[in-house]
């Protein structure tokens, strides 16, 4: 399937003399030098990325490191200075004002850092405002309002003035009012900047929630690494207006492709990012009619201090070294009760499980057992040790 | 001692009178005669229907639209210092500067706002604009009477055309500083939903503007008083006709009879515009909120019909 926005080799630099920065750009050489040499301020400096359909991709940055600038070129509020933005294949950079008009119109809406709410108009009209600027007669754009306003449950405050709501509410509105043109890409910078530790954490459960429903496109902005590994398919991390790392959550706390990457997830809390499966190793398992010597022998071979027993497809328990040494039994008649999880289970939701002191099994959605976790994988990747290998792909950054 | 003026003298008198009087008003005369039509116009029905309303009427309207903008003192001054206008017989010459100053404000505004518009549109347009602006804010109020008289003779809209050349530039100021002043996420915001620049003039820049534009009408209205009264020296009427022939007779009773009609004049309605600009558009607190009602389709921008 062809990417949603794609994205290629694209600039922007602020002042005169853009030219003259590309080609310093080109040989090499660094922001500062640049600004030093020519007065000319590089924004964004050659960054290709592709979002597909339904992602929330992240961008991540310092502040100055030209998040704003590239998510503006997206929807041409800030022209780039050479490159190639494409939605749906439409090039957004070169198409003409009247075709960018409509594309703004149609497939594109935007979340504000600061509301950017019309303080002159009730709620209701500012949920409106798109629809009244693609020409929907008032008393039809006032029923998509009201729908799109209980939406984000903001419904008893439509006929208030924004200055009348609390920040959380009023970047509701501000997202109602992107929703209501019914738009496929959602551009978002730092929507939940503004609002304090409580509520944006609210309003970042309640976008997942949402998201699940709509399903957007969205390119999300934020200086929070917690808020983008929470929320993001995909994260790439700016620096100095390029990208220095992109992919997934996981990948990015595991691999940090560089120091400044590193510093940023150092105390990441990565029992919040990691999941069940990341860490799973593969299931390798007794059957109930194995006898005793087979049992042991296969967890000498394996390294392992217990198994799970499976009777046909299903897992009938979990059988421990231990025991089957004190007794020696059948694996059978020794099943100790056992705990199991999801695979996109975050690591901090398998604490309560791990205080079995046995493995947690990972079952998918049919109740398969598709992997184990040991603790030991728990607390090493606790710890931010090296990640264990037997499951990870790395896929690094495609450039 | 030695000075310029012994080696050259430069008749520049002449140069101005044969510049003016052989050139320019010969040949624009037509253009001058015509664009003083529409001013008289709207001045002489202005003026006749000033005349026609019955004084207590018009006192009654001037009291209750201080009382809804500008609070009950402003509507209790207005109404003792319109009776005591009257008792001193100076009313028709009131109502005659009112006709002039509505008039001159009202093409200030027709003028200055959309000039004000452009220029916050295009910095090109303000870079011309300004400097005509601040030439005419630093010359005095005299000096524009000469070329006025040359060119438009001498009467009441020639009085009018002066006033209005004094009086516009703080609305065209205020119109370019109000807009450009609007919120720039406001407008970004407008723009990433593709709003095209008409729909961000009316539904954002102007009512969110509306407040410094009507700051600059107040000013205009209190520069376009002082103007009217200085005007009265090349025929324009009313109270600064009074106040000049007051002055020309060593009449001291008359003169300052017209003075103090035109500062009541330019109380109340500086503190009906004032309340204007400052709380035109929030909710009014006031008793008279029936009456209120008879006013009320008009200010609130964007929110008189819902969406
Ligand atoms: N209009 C402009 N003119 C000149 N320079 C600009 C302009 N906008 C941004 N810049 C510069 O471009 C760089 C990137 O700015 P940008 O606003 O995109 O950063 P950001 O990552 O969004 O930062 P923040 O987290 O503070 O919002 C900065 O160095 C900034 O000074
Ligand atoms: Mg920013």
């Amino acid at each position: 399937m062809s990417p949603k926005l794609s994205v290629r080799h694209v600039f922007k630099i602020f002042g005169a003399g853009a030219d003259e920065a590309l080609a310093r750009l080109r040989q090499g050489k660094g922001k500062e030098e640049i600004l030093l040499e020519t007065g000319a301020t590089v924004g964004v400096q050659d960054t290709s990325f592709d979002v597909s359909e339904g992602e929330i991709f992240v961008v991540m940055g310092l502040s100055g490191s030209g998040k704003s600038t590239l998510v503006r070129m997206l929807n041409g509020l800030v022209p780039p200075t050479s490159g190639e933005i494409c939605i749906d294949g439409e090039d957004v950079a070169s198409c003409g004002p009247d075709r960018l008009q409509a594309i703004r119109r149609e497939k594109i809406a935007m979340v504000f850092q600061h509301f950017a709410l019309f303080p002159h108009w009730t709620i209701t009209e500012n949920v409106a405002y798109g629809l009244k600027i693609k020409g929907m007669p008032a008393a039809e754009r006032r029923a998509t309002a009201l729908q799109t306003l209980e939406q984000v449950g903001l419904g008893a405050w439509a006929d208030a003035l924004p200055p009348q709501l609390s920040g959380g509410m009023q970047q509701r509105v501000g997202l109602a009012r992107a929703l209501a043109t019914g738009p496929q890409i959602l551009l978002m910078d730092e929507p939940f900047g503004a609002l304090d530790p409580l509520i944006r954490r609210e309003m970042q459960e309640e976008l997942v929630v949402l998201q699940k429903t709509l399903k957007k496109t969205i390119i999300f902005i934020t200086h929070d690494l917690n808020e983008a590994l929470l929320l993001g398919d995909r994260i790439a991390i700016m620096r100095d207006g390029r990208f220095v790392q992109v992919g997934a959550p996981q990948e990015i706390v595991a691999n940090p492709a560089d120091d400044y990457v590193a510093a940023f997830v150092g105390d990441i809390d990565r029992g919040r990012v990691f999941r069940a499966t990341d860490i799973a190793r593969p299931s390798e398992t007794l059957h109930l009619e194995d006898n005793c010597q087979r049992a042991l022998d296969r967890m000498q071979q394996l390294g392992r201090n217990a198994l799970y027993v499976l009777a046909a497809d299903r897992i009938a328990g979990i059988v421990r070294y231990e025991d089957l040494v004190r007794d020696g039994g059948a694996p059978r008649d020794l099943l100790r009760p056992f705990s199991s999880t999801v695979p996109e289970a975050k690591l901090h939701e398998l604490y309560a499980h791990a205080a079995r002191g046995l493995p947690i099994a990972v079952l998918d959605d049919g109740g398969t057992l598709t992997g184990v976790v040991e603790l030991d994988d728990l607390f090493a990747c606790l710890a931010g040790g090296p990640m264990p290998t037997h499951r990870q792909k790395r896929e690094h950054l495609d450039a | 001692m030695l000075s310029p003026a012994d080696l050259v003298t430069i008749p520049f008198d002449d140069w101005m009178n044969g510049f003016v009087r052989g050139w320019l008003v010969p040949n624009f005369r037509p253009f001058f005669r015509a664009a003083q039509v529409p001013i008289s116009t709207v001045l002489n029905m202005l003026n006749a229907f000033m005349l026609w309303v019955p004084m207590m009427a018009s006192t009654l309207a001037f009291a209750l639209a201080a009382w809804r903008w500008a609070g009950k003192g402003t509507a209790i001054f207005t109404v003792l210092g319109f009776a005591f206008i009257d008792m001193i017989g100076y009313w028709p010459e009131t109502m005659t500067t009112l006709a002039m100053i509505v008039t001159s404000v009202l093409f200030c505004a027709v003028i200055g706002i959309p000039l004000g518009i452009l220029a916050a549109r295009s910095d090109l347009a303000w870079r011309a604009i300004r400097p005509v602006l601040d030439i005419m804010q630093t010359i005095p109020s005299f000096v524009y009477l000469v070329p006025i008289v040359m060119l438009f003779g001498v009467g009441m809209t020639p009085g009018i055309i002066a006033t209005i050349i004094f009086a516009i530039p703080p609305i065209v100021r205020l119109t370019n500083l109000g807009i450009r002043g609007v919120r720039h996420d406001l407008i970004e915001a407008a723009q990433s939903f593709g709003s095209t620049r008409w729909q961000m003039l009316w539904d954002l820049q102007l009512p969110l503007a509306m407040r410094t534009i009507l700051a600059g009408l107040n000013q205009t209205l209190m520069l376009a008083l002082s103007m009217v009264v200085i005007a009265a020296l090349i025929g324009a009427g009313g109270l600064g006709l009074v106040v000049n022939t007051g002055l020309g007779r060593l009449n001291v009773g008359e003169a300052t009879s017209g003075g103090v009609g035109i500062v009541i004049l330019a109380i109340v309605l500086d503190r009906i515009t004032q309340g204007l600009g400052e709380k035109g558009f929030g909710p009014q607190p006031s008793l008279m909120r029936t009456l209120a009602g008879f006013f009320r389709a008009a200010p609130r921008p964007g929110g008189a019909n819902p969406g």
